[in-house]
């Protein structure tokens, strides 16, 4: 699975992708799993409430279902505009 | 509907000429552009990070919800990515309806969206250093209308 980090997320973490083989159930399964790994995903996914989650390029919840899904990506809120 | 994610600055006037001219059944043409602005008068630069493909996708979507909530006859979004100086034109959006209340409404809705739907990051950057643009719990609430 690729996952993708964007804007904070992304510095915190120290890369914008990776490969990710997971056996992760829920988008919640897998932060919880990266947490596991490191310290600097732990600090990037401290706070849920100021993350949001896109699922195959669609936004998602963190309760999302990961079986069958290719790219999931975290980002801070969006700001465009 | 056209919608387009570029890092190259792009002509207000040509952009708008175009889509009056495409739009001869309209009544009514709105546009809106954003320009980068400097509140703090000390701002060097607006970096602009997005998701491609996602981004593309989501403006899509909220383009083609705008055109079938209101009577439009095309919708028009152009926003940039990467560094921007102040001044420079961000993003425009361009609605064509009938009459100008659609095209008005449209081009509000148009903006509300993309400000928190779609995946665009912004980063100002000062002689202080880089700080990322807070979402404002304002943007959030501005959907609530629609």
């Amino acid at each position: 699975m690729n996952v993708l980090y964007f804007a904070w997320v992304r510095e915190r973490i120290g890369l914008p992708r990776e490969e990710i083989e997971t056996e992760a159930a829920t988008v919640a399964d897998l932060v919880t799993e990266l947490c596991g790994r490191e310290d600097r995903y732990a600090a990037a996914f401290a706070d849920l409430s100021a993350l949001r989650v896109a699922v195959d390029q669609t936004l998602s919840d963190f309760d999302a279902p990961l079986a069958g899904v290719r790219e999931v990506a975290f980002f801070p809120p969006m700001t465009g505009g | 509907m056209d919608v387009r994610v570029q890092e190259a600055t792009f002509d207000l006037g040509a952009e708008s000429a175009g889509f009056v001219a495409r739009c001869a059944a309209s009544g009514a043409v709105v546009t809106f552009t954003g320009i980068v602005r400097d509140v703090a008068q000390g701002l060097e630069a607006m970096e602009i990070e997005h998701y491609p493909g996602m981004t593309e996708a989501a403006l899509s979507d909220i383009a083609a919800e705008a055109c079938a909530r209101w009577m439009l006859e095309d919708a028009l979004i152009i926003h940039r990515h990467g560094r921007l100086a102040p001044g420079e034109m961000i993003m425009m959006v361009a609605t064509a309806a009938p009459h100008r209340k659609d095209a008005f409404e449209a081009a509000e809705y148009l903006m509300d969206y993309l400000k928190s739907r779609a995946p665009f990051w912004k980063r100002e950057i000062t002689r202080a250093g880089a700080t990322w643009v807070a979402a404002k719990d304002t943007d959030e609430d501005a959907l609530k209308r629609w």
